[in-house]
């Protein structure tokens, strides 16, 4: 995103006649500073979910006599989950790039496309969910199928609230156009999105991989 | 309809929560008579409830701090009064139930809604005047982050009126606070309360990193920055890395009594020991986001007071980045006993010590500003050398206990309670205490009376100490803490020396009451006209008492370390001000009335999960949502101050600055 258009941040912009060479020429446009600030909220997500994860590795092996990993995850299925989710990733970038040309319609086929394999995943985790609970595998069953249930659902939970805010975000440009804030939005919409991916290529391989070793 | 809310929940039969239900809601009743009477409820919403300035967010967060002081010290002096009655045959008058909720009560209190928003009131006070620029880097969260503490210091505060609040300790460890042996709302009133702030607190985090490493004054490098700034940004790196683990924990926790999860629990394979990992890896770094702005707050004073620069302001900044890694390698020593080996206990063992060395940099640091200084001995300095006495002592009852043979004796014991009243009184307590003074007069444009400043710091000195020293002792002699009954008689005048010392703490806190309705009394006596009442070195006092919404007409052109100084001693040098810049109009971010809406609607979810009226709860989140959906949808973010304005209050200020500064060339 370019900054040369950028109006002063909350009055801060100020040419400073002193230059130290180490780049403090005065505040740093809005441009830099919200998507660094919500790299930092993403940050703290992943300080979140690396707590998951400990409590998660902690509690594997804690099944209570009741079904184990191996026993519970269907590596196929959670396969179709994950090409699902990295493909959303894919088309979310799609989205960004269009954006960029301020074409609306393609940006909005290539939003709604991120959406939907973002309900795809999810409608695959919420069956696995219910299949498990089905079989009597459900989070009250043992210390390893709660930790399972927090680590996973929660990842789930954002992505449902990613999905949320995607469809604000949609209506919003549809409403107001590129207007330079609603792309910055829309630019830490992606970051989270991406982030949303990382976190689960550590799941796919924590939980389901190594789960599901011979 | 109402889940398990019902009549029961009011304490009826219960003279003491009840008769202090009532003096509350009498106060806050006539309270609210006296602002509509004086028809300041506009200026209140306008000017402080939806303002987005950091400096009234600052003085909101203080203000709430110290009604929570008050509150936190009543449990405090409760505790005392019974440990120093209910002794040999006498059981007091606080029946365990109730004594176990008051010093779960105060722990949480005095951490969370007290400590904190008093620190986080300082960074958002001080750190944009100090860097130089005019707000933080998202001014609108800034206010939504003050509202959601608020709300969780509300909910802990109901607990007091409507039900009860946990009996488990500060820290809530289970499985004492799984369902099965806590089956009340108390837990939920503590789960709940420090969610929501937690939320509040991890947003701060965000908006003053990203303050302090992308806003700041041109020419403000970061080894030029203030260490009250330093101590700011690696306190709210801290804040990022640890709060999200504390909201994983207590989460975890909410989903075992809420959904009869099992990651705590006895049965099921639930591991209550993940619950003493988790939270104390959160815990740990949590005291040192709490002492280390107290340690900047010192050096400032240190450095002003003394007429001198910081001595080794870079060891400074190195100390206070190594305390910062540090905290995080330490968390297994608050649980030595534990059962890890003592092998681990030797790792985490020496680890602690190791953190006494950059905190003795420190140390050595201000001892050797103040040598070879023009020591000014106000009431800030007062605080600064007491915090050295005092501290220097509690560490080393923290090196003592970071011996884990020396734990295994007196862990658990008020040994333990003595040392970390010691390190956090003597450390952030007295920071707190010194920053209120110093900064004072540049919030409202007038100092705090001297004289009883200083009566307040003896109170606190020597209260203190009488409070804490004999439980030194007792804790050698084996008492535990916690303890609603004293079986040993022997105990007793150790006992009793603490509640005199306690009390003599409540004559300070009384005192800094009328400390303040003196003040206001007697303000134009001590006007700050110029700005700069202490003579100060950072950017805060370049601008006037109280500074205007947009703190600078221009942003300040920083030239090397003190940048104030630098160019105070420049002006008088050559006895004239820097050629007047050419103003622009400012623009600055509008009100907004979302934080205190997004609160109201977190505190009533929040009540509703206590007592499970789920509907109620619902709806809280979909209005919650609703409020940020109608905040992301507005146009205008920003209004402009227009230049005329900007030049004629700049104008004014140039020549009371001019005059100032005439004064001192011909002063020196």
């Amino acid at each position: 995103m370019s900054t040369v258009s950028e109006t002063p941040a909350i009055g801060l912009t100020h040419g400073g006649s002193e230059d130290t060479g180490l780049g403090q020429r005065g505040p740093q446009s809005k441009s830099i500073v919200v998507p660094y600030g919500f790299w930092l909220f993403v940050l703290s997500d992943m300080v979140l979910f690396s707590a998951l994860f400990a409590s998660y590795a902690s509690l594997v092996h804690a099944t209570d006599g009741g079904p184990t990993t191996a026993e519970l995850f269907d590596r196929k299925l959670v396969a179709v989950e994950t090409l699902a989710l990295l493909l959303s990733s894919f088309v979310c970038g799609l989205a960004m790039i269009t954006a960029k040309r301020k074409s609306m319609a393609w940006m909005q086929i290539w939003l709604l496309a991120t959406g939907a394999l973002g309900l795809v995943f999810l409608g695959i985790e919420l069956f696995e969910f219910s299949k498990m609970i089905g079989e009597g595998a459900g989070p009250q069953r043992s210390a390893f199928l709660s930790s399972f249930f927090t680590l996973v659902g929660c990842h789930g939970a954002h992505v449902t609230a990613g999905l949320l805010w995607l469809g604000t975000m949609m209506a919003q440009i549809w409403a107001k156009g590129f207007r330079q804030d609603i792309v910055r939005r829309l630019l830490c919409f992606s970051v989270f999105w991406h982030a949303l991916d990382i976190i689960w290529v550590a799941i796919f391989t924590i939980v389901y991989l190594i789960g599901t070793l011979p | 309809m109402f889940g398990r809310l019902t009549w029961d929940a009011i304490p009826f039969h219960e003279p003491i929560p009840l008769i202090t239900s009532a003096v509350v809601l009498l106060a806050i009743a006539s309270l609210g008579i006296w602002i509509t009477k004086n028809k300041w409820w506009s200026y209140l919403w306008n000017e402080y409830v939806t303002s987005t300035d950091h400096k009234k967010i600052g003085i909101m967060y203080i203000v709430m701090a110290l009604v929570m002081l008050v509150r936190g010290f009543a449990d405090a002096i409760m505790m005392r009064a019974q440990q120093s009655l209910a002794i040999g045959a006498s059981q007091g008058y606080l029946p365990p139930e109730h004594y176990n909720q008051i010093f779960s009560a105060h722990g949480t209190i005095m951490i969370f809604f007290v400590a904190m928003p008093f620190i986080i009131g300082f960074m958002n006070f001080v750190v944009p005047l100090q860097l130089g620029v005019r707000d933080v880097a998202f001014p609108t969260l800034n206010n939504v982050s003050f509202w959601l503490n608020a709300s969780g210091a509300l909910l802990i505060n109901l607990s007091l009126f409507i039900g009860e609040f946990a009996r488990t300790g500060w820290l809530g460890f289970p499985p004492l606070s799984e369902k099965a042996f806590s089956p009340g709302v108390g837990v939920d009133y503590y789960l709940v309360a420090l969610q929501i702030s937690g939320v509040g607190t991890v947003l701060t985090g965000v908006n003053f990193v990203t303050t302090i490493l992308k806003i700041r004054a041109p020419g403000m490098s970061y080894l030029r920055m203030p260490v009250f700034c330093w101590t700011a940004l690696a306190s709210n790196l801290l804040i990022i890395a640890a709060f999200p683990v504390l909201t994983v924990v207590l989460a975890e926790l909410m989903l075992d009594r809420y959904l009869g999860f099992h990651f705590f629990t006895n049965d099921g394979g639930g591991n209550s020991m993940l619950y003493m990992n988790l939270i104390w890896v959160w815990g740990h770094p949590e005291v040192y986001i709490l002492v280390l702005p107290a340690f900047g707050i010192y050096s400032e004073v240190a450095s002003t007071f003394s007429g001198k620069p910081l001595f080794g302001y870079r060891s400074m900044v190195f100390a206070t980045l190594a305390i910062c890694l540090i905290s995080f390698m330490v968390w297994l020593h608050h649980f030595f006993t534990m059962g890890a080996g003592g092998d681990i206990n030797a790792v985490f063992g020496i680890a602690s010590m190791i953190i006494g060395i950059p905190t003795g940099v420190k140390i050595y640091n201000w001892l050797f500003t103040m040598y070879g200084g023009r020591v000014r001995f106000t009431v800030p300095v007062h605080y600064l050398i007491g915090f050295m006495l005092t501290f220097v002592i509690g560490g080393l009852t923290g090196v003592l206990l970071a011996i884990p043979p020396v734990d295994f004796v007196v862990h658990n014991s008020l040994f333990l309670v003595a040392h970390f009243h010691q390190v956090i009184i003597g450390g952030v307590v007295f920071a707190l205490m010194a920053g209120y003074t110093y900064w004072f007069p540049k919030a409202f444009g007038f100092t705090l009376d001297e004289r009883i400043g200083k009566w307040i710091f003896w109170c606190w000195f020597i209260g203190f100490h009488l409070a804490f020293m004999p439980l030194y002792v007792l804790g050698f002699w084996g008492a535990t803490r916690r303890m609603q009954h004293i079986p040993d008689p022997t105990w007793a005048p150790w006992l009793h020396v603490a509640f005199v010392g306690a009390a003599i703490i409540g004559i300070g806190i009384a005192l800094t009451v009328v400390q303040l309705l003196y003040s206001i009394k007697t303000r134009d006596q001590r006007r700050d006209v110029t700005g700069d009442p202490w003579d100060g070195r950072t950017l805060e006092w370049l601008t006037l008492s109280p500074p205007p919404h947009y703190n600078f007409a221009v942003l300040p052109d920083v030239h090397g370390e003190e940048a104030y100084w630098v160019r105070k001693q420049t002006a008088i040098k050559q006895d004239q001000l820097i050629e007047e810049p050419d103003y622009q109009p400012i623009e600055m971010p509008l009100n907004t009335p979302t934080g205190v809406i997004v609160a109201f609607f977190a505190a009533v979810c929040g009540f509703a999960l206590i007592w499970y009226i789920w509907w109620l709860a619902i709806l809280g989140l979909i209005g919650a949502f609703g409020i940020f959906v109608w905040y992301a949808w507005r146009d205008e973010h920003e209004h402009i101050i227009p230049v005329e304005e900007v030049r004629a209050n700049a104008r004014e200020r140039r020549r009371i600055r001019m005059e100032h500064l005439h004064n001192l060339s011909q002063s020196t």
